[in-house]
């Protein structure tokens, strides 16, 4: 018992850039567009925020992780403009364009890195995001005190406001009912005056900023510095929560928290009887077999938005 | 739609875009450009600028590094004209390498003949990889872009996995291959000064004139294309659509097996430990974009990316940092994506050039 | 008088054709005005220009009198003016409302969709005008007639004063028919202006007072309807006298070619869609299967040509019974089939022409051997049937399919076909879009293939293809055979009860 209350504080940690990035997808997808460059995004949050870090820490102390956040949200949301323009304006494939971007993010990180800090990684930071040690009140509940509110990064209760956030927007607003239907139908949505073009950019560009955020949380609460190897497939991982999670911020929300309590899984293994047994590699790989069998179990009933994917073009009827 | 003069011109033009955009990178970032067209002559032909003498090992790597590539391009083009995007390719690569490198490692056959066995063990993982996708996308419907990015990571883990287990492994790599399963060759290793330069491009050899053959002259590959291009009427024509889908990806999870076979066998002559992709599956979605996923195109694609691989050492040690050459790359790929863009401007001056012209 | 809408010298031109070539429409206001022509003629064109889905190339707007500048749906909504769509633009799991109000909805507390009042408000519309929706119905739970409803509910909420209908009626019974014109004359008798865009006379005659007529792109004349026969109307679409009736040779029949017995079979949503379907064609004649779309005519086909299994009773192709035979072996047999949708089943169109003439043949010793194609005899093959069967392209041969007309796609399939000498030709919706010189040809060559004593199934929703050219006529309703007769026998008004689920016995025959 003891176990899995120490293993819940970093199963939150490693969830909340995967819920934040998948909901970033959830966005794009339900405009239309899939983005498999979410990867690619999350590599320049992570390049953006610990570069941001690093420049900011002598003058903003332990304020710097914050900002760091905010500059790598908005780099993100400029890098995704990339996938926007080739998939809505120029009518490309989108999953080539997101193989494209997915290699020109690890390209243009590692280039910038050499030509700022003279090699191939960020300098590491400081401080980056600190975990709270005990969050007033709810830290003295028993037993979900321990496991929730104390030693925990506040980047879960980060994630946690942007499902909310998602959910009230996707569902109970007028851009959440046209988001949606330039997903399901860019034809019907035309036809009523929606401007699909309008919408899917917010959708992609929402999409970047969230994945940009989610690469730097990444960065700065799990790691010191940005190298190739910081983000190391969590992009991917991201789009199997959104798949896992029915294309809904609830069910992102609950793929995300499993798959962290699966990597956390991996860590514990040695200290649990039976698990112990299991190569390490196991863990590693759950999220993507459960991913699988889940689709399995899906299958023929229609899950994700029924036009994303589909070039969209005006002239068509 | 496309003509056989825009096929080429396309992938050309996306090239010159390109490196043209490399060149302004490196322009804005104050490093000598002139380092980048000086690397890709040395990594070609083993020339460098200023000094007498013919360095044959860059050739040699050259050829070291694209023959996996053009494997890798093959895989992608045959699931694309095919009507697939194979992007587990890339897991396919890792189960060949992992395949060849257990059965060649475990198993002894005498004489050269391991090698040839090796490669098709290597080959018959990849095909059986690919199996997975296959099944999944005609039974469930679940589109083998999603399936194969799952299988690409489980693979890797499963991979990283055995070749610690292997009789011999250390953390980072397993025992040497025994020589006669290997590609290698002590003749090409001396004339080349010491490169990897191994028997592989005879397998790469067969393999583009096979892919060739199947695509453009076979019924089988008749039955194949049809299927990719629209299942619907090939169902109505009495093709049986679920086997051609499955079929094609094997075939180009063959492919992929067999360029992680090369990379056991040739390459390295070991196997790796490691919980990172060699990129090989996604790089030959590069190479057969711009090759535009015909047999020729896809051997240029490979020399081309190749070589913009084997340039990055000898652009770091210049003060040029290495991943310019991952930027072309992309850029190229990412332009190509974008073709309706430079068609239409293609189209724009064909239709001016013959209104000047009355 | 003034007009509602006016469209003056509006011209619209694509890449390579003239689609609108200098109309001038004027439309009444409060009348119902209809646009005929045939397919490909421009009327659906025009209409998208007036809904602001098109800009026009040139030429000038003008609605109640002032000109104005349509760029997109939205400012067509602010003029009043609202189109149903011949392909409904419906998303499919949202639900009624939701649809109604999707780009103008109304703003309730803290940024979110007031639904309550847009509900009242649709409830109280379809009772004005006389609808039975439910407003938190998911319209993939609807039939498409109920859809057809929300489409024009989309309007009405909308405030629009000028509703453009187009070929509202195609997917419609006979009955839901006669229900829609009546909403229409009610909605022109509230005062709104009606615009039908149909290739449909009776309906014209039915409900319309003034009607124009397209053809090619052209405005040819604006007619009173009242005095004007359906006959001129007619000649004026097609610009010649027009006999689509056939003077057809006396019947010789042979033995049975197809024998279809208490055929049951399943749709992929569940349910049974052929409910015990028994039926025979004999050689020389053609059977022709009259029906709405969606009333099993489509799962009964695939079976007979075994795209989808069958859950019981029996198929019997020239003595042979092929219930349990591959689609192929059907094929061998001497089955043809000229399938209802030519783009998604009849051919691939990424494939060039020649590739698709050999679609069934292609591992045939003619065309190919040990598993090598012979590109030679299939050059041969294919320039033959380009001649024979007057196949227009761009490239002969080898011209990319996607790249041909609808009419030479549709040509190029009957080529296919017909020149296997299949013993049993089956022929679903053969003439959709296409124009009336094509449709002569196709027509005629189905009469060719029934005197040189081959058996034809036909099956069409049109009412008057069937009636020229069968033999016998049959009559499927929700997945049952509700009444079959000589085609001499055979009245609109008969087929069109059967149609829409009434069995004709002896009692109400004299209809």
């Amino acid at each position: 018992m003891n176990i899995l209350i120490q293993m819940m504080p970093p199963t939150l940690m490693t969830a909340a850039p995967i819920i934040i990035c998948a909901l970033g997808g959830l966005f794009s997808e339900r405009s239309g567009v899939v983005n498999i460059a979410l990867e690619g995004i999350m590599l320049v949050g992570a390049f953006a925020g610990a570069t941001a870090c690093v420049l900011l820490e002598p003058s903003l102390g332990s304020n710097a992780g914050w900002v760091s956040l905010i500059i790598a949200a908005v780099s993100g949301g400029v890098f995704s403009l990339l996938l926007a323009v080739s998939a809505i304006n120029f009518k490309a494939d989108q999953t080539i364009a997101g193989v494209a971007v997915n290699m020109l993010a690890t390209g243009i990180t590692l280039y910038l890195c050499q030509l700022i800090f003279e090699q191939q990684r960020t300098v590491a930071f400081e401080k980056g995001i600190s975990k709270i040690k005990e969050i007033p009140l709810l830290s003295k509940i028993p037993i979900l005190g321990e496991m929730f509110f104390s030693n925990v990064y506040p980047t879960f209760f980060l994630a946690l406001l942007i499902v909310f956030i998602t959910y009230f927007v996707v569902y109970k607003t007028s851009f959440g009912l046209r988001l949606r239907s330039c997903g399901e139908n860019p034809q019907a949505s035309e036809s009523m005056g929606v401007n699909v073009y309008k919408i899917r950019y917010s959708g992609v560009i929402i999409s970047g900023v969230l994945g940009g955020l989610a690469g730097a949380i990444l960065v700065l609460t799990a790691s010191t510095q940005y190298t190739s190897a910081s983000v190391h497939g969590v992009g991917f991982i991201s789009l199997a929560a959104l798949i896992f999670g029915k294309w809904n911020p609830f069910g992102v929300l609950g793929a995300g928290l499993f798959f962290g309590f699966s990597n956390s899984l991996g860590v514990y293994a040695s200290m649990i009887p039976i698990i112990n047994l299991l190569p390490s590699e196991i863990f590693s790989a759950i999220p993507y077999l459960l991913t699988l069998l889940a689709l399995i179990m899906f299958s023929g009933k229609a899950v994700g938005p029924k036009a994303a994917g589909e070039i969209y073009d005006k002239g068509k009827r | 739609m496309y003509n056989k003069k825009e096929k080429i011109l396309v992938p050309l033009i996306a090239v010159v875009l390109g490196v043209l955009l490399g060149i302004i990178i490196l322009v804005v970032s104050n490093r000598d450009f002139m380092v980048l067209f000086s690397s890709l002559l040395k990594g070609l032909t083993g020339i460098t600028l200023g000094k007498a003498g013919i360095n044959l090992r860059y050739p040699g790597e050259l050829m070291v590094t694209t023959m996996p590539l053009i494997l890798g391009g093959l895989s992608i083009g045959f699931a694309y004209r095919c009507g697939m995007f194979n992007i587990g390719s890339e897991g396919q690569v890792i189960m060949g390498s992992l395949a060849a490198c257990c059965f060649g490692i475990l198993v002894p056959i005498p004489t050269r003949f391991a090698a040839v066995v090796v490669l098709l063990v290597g080959a018959l993982a990849g095909a059986l990889w690919a199996f997975i996708p296959g099944i999944l996308k005609t039974k469930f419907n679940i589109s083998e872009v999603v399936s194969g990015i799952m299988l690409n990571y489980s693979g890797m883990f499963i991979a990283s996995y055995f070749y610690k287990i292997l009789p011999g492994s250390t953390t980072t790599r397993t025992v040497d291959l025994p020589v006669n399963a290997t590609l290698k060759s002590d003749f090409f290793y001396n004339i080349t000064n010491y490169s990897r330069l191994n028997w592989g491009f005879l397998v790469v050899i067969v393999c583009v004139i096979l892919y060739w053959f199947i695509i453009e002259k076979t019924t089988f590959g008749y039955k194949l294309r049809a299927t990719g291009f629209n299942k619907f009427g090939a169902k109505f024509a009495g093709i049986k659509t679920d086997r051609a889908t499955i079929l094609s990806l094997m075939i180009s999870g063959a492919l992929a097996g067999l360029a992680g076979a090369l990379l056991i066998q040739g390459t390295f002559g070991y196997g790796r430990v490691s919980l990172a992709f060699d990129n090989v599956g996604f790089d030959g979605i590069a190479v057969a974009l711009v090759g535009g996923c015909n047999a020729i195109g896809v051997v240029l694609g490979g020399f081309l990316f190749g070589l913009l691989k084997i340039t990055q050492p000898l652009l770091q040690t210049s003060g040029v940092p290495r991943e310019i050459g991952d930027i072309i790359s992309a850029a190229i790929v990412y332009f190509v994506a974008i073709q309706y863009v430079i068609l239409y401007f293609i189209h724009k001056k064909r239709k001016t050039k013959g209104e000047s012209k009355e | 008088m003034e007009y509602a809408i006016e469209m003056l010298n509006v011209t619209k031109e694509f890449p390579g054709i003239k689609a609108n070539d200098n109309i001038t429409l004027q439309v009444e206001k409060g009348g119902i005005h209809a646009l005929l022509g045939e397919n490909g003629a421009g009327k659906s064109t025009l209409m998208s220009i007036l809904f602001g889905l098109y800009s026009p190339t040139s030429g000038t707007i003008k609605v109640n009198g002032k000109e104005v500048l349509i760029t997109n749906p939205n400012v067509a909504n602010d003029l009043g003016i609202g189109m149903v769509h011949q392909h409904f633009k419906l998303v499919e799991n949202f639900t009624v409302t939701e649809n109604i109000i999707l780009g103008r909805e109304p703003k309730g507390k803290f940024k979110t969709i007031d639904l309550k009042s847009s509900r009242e408000r649709i409830k109280k519309i379809s009772e004005l005008y006389g609808f039975k929706v439910d407003p938190d119905a998911k319209i993939e739970d609807l039939t498409v007639g109920m859809q057809q409803k929300v489409e024009i509910l989309k309007m009405l909420y909308r405030d629009a004063d000028i509703l453009i209908f187009d070929e509202p009626t195609a997917v419609l019974t006979p009955q839901e028919i006669e229900e829609l014109l009546e909403i229409i004359k009610n909605l022109a008798h509230e005062g709104k202006t009606v615009l039908l865009i149909t290739h449909k006379l009776k309906e014209i005659k039915a409900c319309a007072t003034k009607c124009s007529i397209l053809r090619r792109g052209k405005l040819i004349k604006t007619v009173d309807v009242a005095t004007t026969t359906e006959a001129t109307m007619s000649e004026l679409m097609v610009g010649r006298k027009v006999d689509l009736n056939i003077v057809k040779k006396p019947l010789s029949l042979g033995k049975n070619m197809l024998e279809i017995k208490d055929l049951v079979v399943t749709s992929n949503r569940g349910f049974d869609a052929v409910k015990g379907v028994s039926l025979h064609v004999k050689a020389g004649e053609i059977l022709g299967l009259a029906g709405i779309d969606g009333n099993g005519q489509s799962e009964l086909i695939n079976a007979l040509t075994g795209l989808a299994p069958i859950k019981s009773g029996s198929i019997i192709i020239d003595g042979k019974d092929v219930t349990n035979e591959s689609i192929k072996t059907r094929f061998d047999i001497g089955m043809g089939h000229i399938p209802e949708d030519r783009h998604k089943y009849g051919l691939i169109l990424d494939f060039s022409l020649k590739e698709n003439f050999i679609i069934h043949d292609f591992e045939e010793s003619a065309f190919s051997h040990h598993g090598i194609l012979n590109y030679s005899n299939i050059d041969q093959y294919a320039n033959r049937l380009i001649e024979e069967f007057d196949v227009r392209s761009g490239q002969g041969k080898n011209t990319l399919t996607r790249s041909m007309s609808g009419g030479n796609q549709q040509k190029a399939i009957i080529a296919r076909e017909l020149d296997r000498s299949p013993k049993l030709l089956i022929v679903v919706q053969p003439t959709r879009g296409l124009d009336v010189g094509a449709i002569e040809y196709i027509h005629k060559r189905i009469e060719a293939e029934r005197e040189s004593g081959k058996a034809v199934l036909l099956v069409s929703f049109e009412l008057d293809e069937i009636m020229s050219l069968s033999d016998r006529i049959a009559v499927i309703h929700s997945g049952k055979i509700m009444g079959e007769m000589n085609a001499k026998d055979a009245t609109e008004n008969k087929l069109g009860l059967m149609m829409a689920g009434t069995e004709v016995t002896e009692g109400n025959a004299n209809v």
